[in-house]
């Protein structure tokens, strides 16, 4: 099952090129506003290389914006974000070394409507990275059988369900053989069929250890899957842990009545 | 090909019917040769026009004040005021400050001739609004699907090149089209600086001849002719760039 995504380096041989303690992703005192609207508030945040984290919190405490700043679509105001390395905060960032490792999958799925489902899944890696195309085609329909949609390679996106368009926007990210995935909400308008579909392909991706990290309201996902679950509230970081702490016996208030509105 | 000219003059012998640019050799190679001034001088402002709203629109894009300016400026000269007046102000005015050539015997040439200022007032012309047709296109692409491509590592280059203009095409591409069959029509104005077009040559022969009724149904029927090329050309583009889930459903041929 898991052997679909060819070439991909062993993830020991990834993890040995760094110290293995050294974070995948780091944020320190991250701020930023928007005008007069204050959105993060100094977060911190540490998440380890091959680690499920999942960012839960009311709507509106910025968890999207969090993530953006993750892969530098948006910047950041003060403090510092360090990518596999990278600084993300510093303004001569060089973004297409950023954005090779870390692939973002948005809640509207976003595919190129002009191009089908495998040229969707072809696009960067043959313009971004200059890859031969045979190679790439390859691997794209590797990538789509494993998200099983093979028989749907040669449709454009608005001939396929919302379910379909999501994973083939996750295939789409794979390609690109980040080290690093961010999905915003990718379930949030999808049935429940197609949230397990897509989750179990989520789950898949840390199995082949990908760092992922994903805002959701799935807490039932988030309470099996994660190995780290962090609340937001109002910009900051309010409580991290391990899901059996922030679920079973979290520490604040706020943390203690956001779960309490929430049925598993 | 003979019969055919021979039916013409006697079209014009039984019924009446005179178009001598099909039964007379000299006026047929000069009517000919008008047809052949009007789709050249009709293709190469199209294409210069298409280039001028793709680069004008592009600059809109940059952060450049300057370039922008430059480009609103051009806009607002050339789609605000009639297209005859530039022509004979290009013509007149800006070709008479030019350098001549100098030809043998101390004769002398102007650099650019009526053709040249034609296609490129026309171009200019057309131009002027094709950089808003695209500019509507370009501003249709939805945010969203462009942060898509930044986070893949597309740069401003290949953005623009694979993901912004094929969907802004789709998208203006009715708009396009109406503009391009409008300056094909306005071609006819080169008429007034002199150069041989269709309505030119046509002019000269029913001053000649005294056929003003055939040659006027003649030009329509040719403009007929040439514009619908252009817009089942643009209809067949339309249709073959069509993709689900993107524009509208209808405008079937
Ligand atoms: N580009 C922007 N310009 C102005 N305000 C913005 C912008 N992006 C986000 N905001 C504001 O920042 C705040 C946090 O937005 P964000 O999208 O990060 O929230 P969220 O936690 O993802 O919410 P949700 O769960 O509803 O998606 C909101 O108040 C929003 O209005
Ligand atoms: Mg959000």
């Amino acid at each position: 099952m898991l052997d679909t995504i060819a070439e991909r380096p062993a993830p020991a041989a990834v993890a040995s090129a760094r110290p293995a303690a050294a974070p995948a992703v780091m944020l320190a005192n991250v701020r930023k506003s928007f005008g007069s609207t204050r959105v993060l508030n100094g977060v911190t945040l540490s998440v380890k290389r091959g680690d499920v984290t999942c960012v839960i919190g009311p709507s509106g405490s910025g968890k999207s914006t969090l993530l953006r700043c993750i892969n530098a679509l948006t910047p950041v105001d003060a403090g510092t974000v360090v990518v596999e390395g990278i600084a993300v905060h510093d303004p001569a960032l060089d973004k297409l070394a950023l954005r090779r490792r870390v692939g973002m999958v948005f809640q509207q799925y976003n595919l190129f409507p002009h191009k089908t489902a495998l040229e969707n899944v072809m696009m960067a890696p043959i313009h971004v990275l200059q890859e031969d195309r045979e190679e790439v085609e390859a691997r794209a329909v590797a990538l789509l059988t494993k998200i099983r949609l093979l028989d749907k390679a040669h449709c454009y996106p608005g001939a396929l369900s919302g379910g379909q368009q999501q994973r083939v926007a996750i295939a789409r990210s794979l390609a690109m053989r980040p080290t690093i995935m961010l999905f915003d909400e990718v379930t949030a308008a999808l049935d429940p069929v197609m949230v397990k579909e897509v989750l179990s392909t989520i789950r898949d991706l840390a199995e082949e250890g990908i760092t992922c990290i994903l805002v959701t309201h799935e807490m039932g996902f988030a309470r099996e899957v994660a190995d780290q679950v962090c609340f937001t509230d109002h910009g900051i970081v309010v409580e991290e842990g391990p899901p059996e702490m922030i679920f079973t016996q979290p520490e604040d208030p706020r943390t203690r009545d956001f779960l309490g509105h929430v049925t598993f | 090909m003979n019969g055919v000219w021979e039916w013409f003059a006697w079209l014009n012998q039984a019924h009446g019917i005179n178009l001598p640019v099909f039964y007379d050799s000299y006026d047929r190679q000069r009517f000919f040769a008008g047809l052949l001034t009007t789709l050249e001088l009709s293709a190469l402002s199209v294409v210069a026009s298409v280039v001028i709203g793709l680069i004008g629109a592009w600059l809109l894009g940059t952060s450049s004040i300057i370039a922008r300016r430059l480009v609103h400026g051009y806009v607002h000269a050339f789609r605000n005021t009639p297209p005859l007046i530039q022509l004979s102000f290009l013509y007149f005015a800006v070709g008479n400050l030019l350098p001549r050539l100098e030809g043998v015997g101390g004769s002398s040439r102007p650099l650019l001739d009526g053709f040249a200022w034609a296609v490129i007032t026309l171009s200019l012309f057309g131009g002027s609004f094709n950089v808003e047709i695209f500019r509507s296109g370009i501003e249709a692409v939805p945010a969203s699907t462009i942060e898509a491509a930044e986070s893949l590592g597309f740069g401003r280059w290949r953005l623009y090149r694979h993901v912004v203009l094929p969907l802004a095409l789709r998208i203006c591409l009715p708009a396009l089209s109406n503009n391009l069959v409008n300056l094909v029509k306005t071609s006819t104005l080169a008429y007034a600086i002199g150069v041989p077009e269709l309505l030119y040559v046509s002019a000269q022969v029913w001053s000649d001849t005294m056929n003003v009724r055939e040659m006027m149904n003649l030009l329509l029927v040719a403009y007929v002719g040439i514009v619908g090329v252009l817009s089942f050309g643009l209809r067949r583009l339309e249709t073959a760039l069509r993709v689900p889930g993107l524009g509208t459903v209808g405008g079937r041929i």
